[in-house]
């Protein structure tokens, strides 16, 4: 227990880069995913394969994978990025299909009737999806996607293997450090961890229930 | 809604020569594109070939470098990831009996066990397992797998019980079954059966994270391949390795996840219920969980 007070400062700095990671490549992983979504319900076909390509392509690529891309294959490539903003890439870039698909499975959540109504009243594509099929998935959409932010939450604990010091790398270097209280420095890290997850989860669950009555 | 095709009119001449524009106008932008990957990947280096030049990939042709790869890399990856699933599985099932048992004693602490290691990073449990019970990084690597599925397919199996309708159990009760006779040879082979294309959609999770395993030093596709064989021949052939890892992990989890879509649409011709995704196993677990609750707050014993 000293050692987890002892250290409270570091695990603060670990804290704050772990939030950073997921602020930052969770708002790029909003972004590309989106608009992967877009391109794969969108009326362009070559457009839609490559929605559909990327999907499964990076959807079937580990993390781990990416960021050792990221972090080490692209810096032989010529990049001279950080390994902080390398991270964020391979973060964001991972991220952005689970999104896609989260987006995707709410807008096929909505009734058929729903669009065909829209349709019928002489909407356009736009119209139809900007009016009437978005604002209702939207509600769906919102418990997956907490889930998809709270696996990214445990997803930065990857870059803390590829040179970036968050939560899970500083838990990694204490824990070096202070062989005698290993246990502890570790739980340390796992209740910064908890204290994401933990709420989001209840959130997700709340939205979750509220909807199942509303459907 | 199902197909996109709703959304917009079936295409008229003018329609369909926008599209068609379109289409081509997006094809050449993303061409424009990957060729632009390959035309850098190809320039020459300094006073080095570029990526594709034969140089590059002259360890491949060598049989010792595919048999390291195959028999301790894919092989690595491979039994880490079997004997994590068959553990899993074990697990989910026990995990998913004492989440669903009358008593609250037992269910109650098995909720905190699982709300706790699902929101633990995996990788965090491979390293507290192998620092803390030394188990050595196969068992640390298998140990955190099995935990964090068969947690997950825990919740599956769980939320596939309580979606089952009452009937069967009161079937199974009325023929003299004990409870737990009822829910093992009633229910249970139902909900297995129902989550099947759940739980291996979450087998292919389980595989791609043994690539964690990288990160605490247990020997498995990505360690050979990026960094011992890349080590001994030198950065000048890393990405050439990097490629192969690539393309070995998508054969890999490709295959699983189409088998898993497989299963979905197998099952879902069979039974008339309504098909979980796998592609997506949040929003198939959420559909699950989502009934599942609703149907706990209908018979009053959340």
């Amino acid at each position: 227990m000293d050692a987890v007070i002892e250290n409270l400062p570091l695990y603060f700095e670990g804290f704050g880069m772990t939030l950073f990671l997921l602020g930052v490549s969770g708002l790029a992983a909003l972004v590309i995913g989106t608009l992967i979504a877009a391109m794969r319900i969108s009326p362009v076909p070559s457009l839609r394969w490559f929605a559909t390509g990327y999907t499964e392509l990076v959807r079937n690529t580990p993390l781990t994978l990416v960021l050792f891309f990221c972090a080490i294959v692209l810096p032989l490539l010529g990049s001279r990025l950080d390994f902080v903003t390398a991270a964020l890439i391979g973060l964001s870039v991972y991220t952005s299909p689970f999104i896609a698909e989260a987006l995707r499975s709410g807008i096929n959540g909505v009734p058929v009737g729903q669009a065909e109504a829209a349709r019928s009243v002489g909407f356009g594509f736009s119209q139809t999806v900007g009016l009437i099929v978005l604002p209702q998935a939207f509600r769906m959409t919102v418990p997956p996607l907490i889930n998809v932010f709270i696996a990214l939450t445990k997803n930065t604990s990857v870059a803390g293997g590829f040179f970036v010091v968050d939560l899970f790398a500083t838990g990694r270097i204490l824990a070096n450090a202070r062989g005698d209280a290993v246990i502890a420095i570790l739980l340390g890290v796992a209740t910064f961890y908890l204290l994401i997850t933990v709420p989001l989860g209840l959130l997700a669950a709340r939205l979750e229930r509220r909807w199942v009555v509303q459907r | 809604m199902t197909g996109a095709s709703v959304l917009f009119d079936a295409p008229g001449p003018v329609a369909r020569r926008r599209s068609l524009i379109s289409s081509i106008i997006g094809a050449v932008v993303i061409l424009a594109g990957l060729a632009w990957v390959v035309l850098t990947l190809a320039a020459p280096r300094g006073d080095l070939p570029g990526y594709f030049d034969p140089s590059r990939w002259e360890p491949l042709t060598e049989p010792l470098v595919w048999q390291r790869i195959l028999t301790v890399g894919v092989w690595g990856t491979l039994s880490a990831a079997l004997t994590a699933s068959v553990l899993a599985i074990i697990l989910g099932i026990i995990f998913s009996l004492l989440r669903s048992a009358r008593t609250s004693w037992i269910r109650v602490p098995t909720a905190v066990v699982i709300e706790f290691v699902r929101g633990m990073p995996v990788l965090l449990m491979m390293l507290f397992i192998l620092l803390v019970l030394n188990t050595g990084t196969f068992w640390a690597v298998v140990a955190a797998l099995t935990l964090y599925n068969g947690v997950l397919i825990g919740e599956a199996l769980r939320a596939g019980l309580v979606s089952l309708p009452r009937g069967q159990r009161e079937a199974g009760l009325s023929l003299g079954m004990r409870p737990m006779q009822s829910k093992m040879l009633v229910e249970f082979p139902q909900a297995f059966r129902q989550m099947l294309p759940i739980i291996i959609a979450q087998l292919v999770v389980l595989l791609k994270d043994t690539s964690l395993g990288y990160i605490v030093g247990y020997v498995e596709l990505l360690r050979v391949t990026m960094n011992q064989l890349a080590t001994f021949y030198g950065n000048y052939y890393l990405f050439s390795f990097f490629v192969v890892a690539l393309v070995l992990y998508l054969i890999m989890n490709l295959s699983l996840s189409w088998f898993a879509r497989w299963v979905a649409r197998r099952t879902a011709s069979k039974s008339g219920r309504p098909v979980l995704n796998p592609d997506d196993e949040d929003q198939a677990i959420l559909m699950a969980t989502a009934v599942a609750d609703a149907r706990q707050s209908e018979t009053g014993h959340g």
